[in-house]
């Protein structure tokens, strides 16, 4: 029962670590932006302007709860929160180190999937809410891109699935021991990197916000704590994907058995955030149509065709031992 | 790895409950404490500064509806694929095969969909006609 209730505060913990990990993000992806930009960012509140985070939030709190009357109401409420509570279910199965998690499920990969998916709801159902043209464009475009995305986003995970033989993230990290499978499963990586970031629609594949043509995209009608909960969601999606990245190709809490899992585990999943601000620094959107035909022609292929060579391969080297 | 008992059920049910909480507070915390402000302009649909004109019940692309149509028929042809790549070691040399026919299939829907033009945006043109037009 003691195991029980420590998992229960261990959740605890994680529900409040993602919210205000995601909220210390929105400074530390500023900072960050200024320092490759060559200016400053925030930094006038508190040591390096980290308390920019506590006045934004009152900021947003104390702002007009609008909800337009010309919208569907209970929709447009409920779209944001269904990406935030999306989002967080998310983390309910990421191991965290070799005993803290919140669940291990047989399924939990296909449970990761299966937030993710959900968010093409809620960033669908706000534009259609809404009922403006802008956000009905951004929010069409949007779920397009997310549905196109996501049909290779799940099959690029199935090479690691292929050679773990099961769904549980618990058993892919343990799998990894000999090897990580970022070696073997470049293609898979490199494919789901890219999803990844279409999937959780961040620069530079943020098109449905495109700022030069639909002002916001679907979130133009939203202002307030229910326009920081999309922006929480993206954020939470950011780290989610990171997350999803070390413990599916980089070995998760794997490392050198002087420090905890723990600590090898933020340690990855720091980087890869990191470098998924690096890469909005750097590389400017692509075109709509070109977004598209990418996803469809280039790395769907790609996807098939890593199934195609993981499964000789790994059946070969297989019948050779 | 182990089957799901209502013990293992115990947190998660926890965590969920505390995530919808946490929705609830922001929502109810912003209503509460909010200011209300009505100006002129407060309550019409943005569309730069310009005055809505019409519905925004818009006519739509084409282009989305083929790629919702494409979506639904890959996604369905990949959950076949997962349900190999589990059993993969177990199916061995014979499920490979087998899923490479299945791939090979999925292919030509790919390329077929391709020459449609039903991955293009903006102007359309089908790939065999338009030769034979010119």
């Amino acid at each position: 029962m003691s195991e029980t209730t420590a998992t229960i505060i261990f959740a605890l913990v994680v529900l409040l670590g993602a919210v205000s990990a995601a909220a210390v993000l929105t400074w530390f992806e500023r900072r960050l932006l200024g320092i490759w930009q060559d200016r400053y960012g925030p930094n006038r509140l508190g040591p390096l302007g980290i308390f920019q985070v506590l006045a934004d939030m009152l900021k947003l709190l104390t702002k007009h709860d609008w909800v337009p009357p010309f919208s569907d109401r209970v929709v447009f409420v409920f779209a944001p929160t269904a990406l935030v509570v999306a989002m967080m279910m998310g983390f309910a199965v990421v191991p965290f180190s070799e005993t803290l998690y919140i669940i291990d499920i047989d399924i939990g990969l296909l449970f990761f999937l299966g937030m993710t998916s959900l968010a093409v709801y809620a960033v669908l159902l706000g534009g259609l809410a809404s009922n403006n043209k802008y956000a009905l464009l951004g929010g069409l475009r949007s779920a397009a891109q997310m549905v196109s995305y996501e049909v290779f986003m799940g099959l690029s995970l199935m090479g690691v699935v292929m050679l773990t033989g099961s769904f549980s993230l618990q058993a892919i990290v343990l799998a990894q021991v000999d090897g990580w499978y970022c070696f073997s499963q470049i293609l898979g990586l490199y494919v789901f990197l890219i999803a990844g970031i279409a999937e959780s629609h961040r620069l530079p594949f943020d098109l449905p916000e495109a700022e030069h043509e639909l002002t916001a995209g679907f979130h133009t009608e939203y202002s307030g704590m229910k326009f920081a909960m999309f922006m929480l969601g993206e954020y939470l999606g950011l780290i989610l994907i990171s997350c999803m990245i070390t413990t599916l190709f980089f070995g998760g809490w794997l490392g050198p058995d002087w420090l905890p899992g723990l600590f090898w585990f933020s340690l990855k999943t720091f980087f890869f955030i990191c470098f998924f601000i690096l890469l909005r620094a750097a590389i400017p959107r692509p075109r709509y149509d070109q977004l598209m035909s990418l996803g469809w022609k280039v790395l769907l292929p790609i996807t098939l065709l890593n199934l195609v060579i993981t499964g000789a391969l790994a059946l070969s080297l297989q019948g050779a031992s | 790895m182990t089957g799901s008992t209502t013990a293992e059920l115990i947190p998660f049910i926890v965590y969920f409950g505390g995530v919808i909480l946490l929705v609830l507070t922001m929502l109810g915390l912003s209503f509460v404490l909010g200011q209300r402000r009505t100006n002129k302009a407060t309550n019409t649909p943005y569309e730069s500064g310009v005055v809505a004109v019409g519905t925004s019940q818009i006519r739509l692309s084409v282009e989305f509806y083929l790629i919702a149509i494409i979506f639904v028929i890959f996604d369905l042809e990949t959950v076949f694929i997962f349900a190999w790549a589990i059993a993969f070691f177990e199916l061995g040399w014979q499920g490979y095969f087998a899923i490479l026919v299945f791939i090979a299939m999925l292919g030509v829907a790919l390329v077929y969909a391709w020459r449609c033009g039903t991955l293009e945006w903006g102007v359309k043109t089908r790939v065999g006609l338009e030769a034979k037009d010119n």
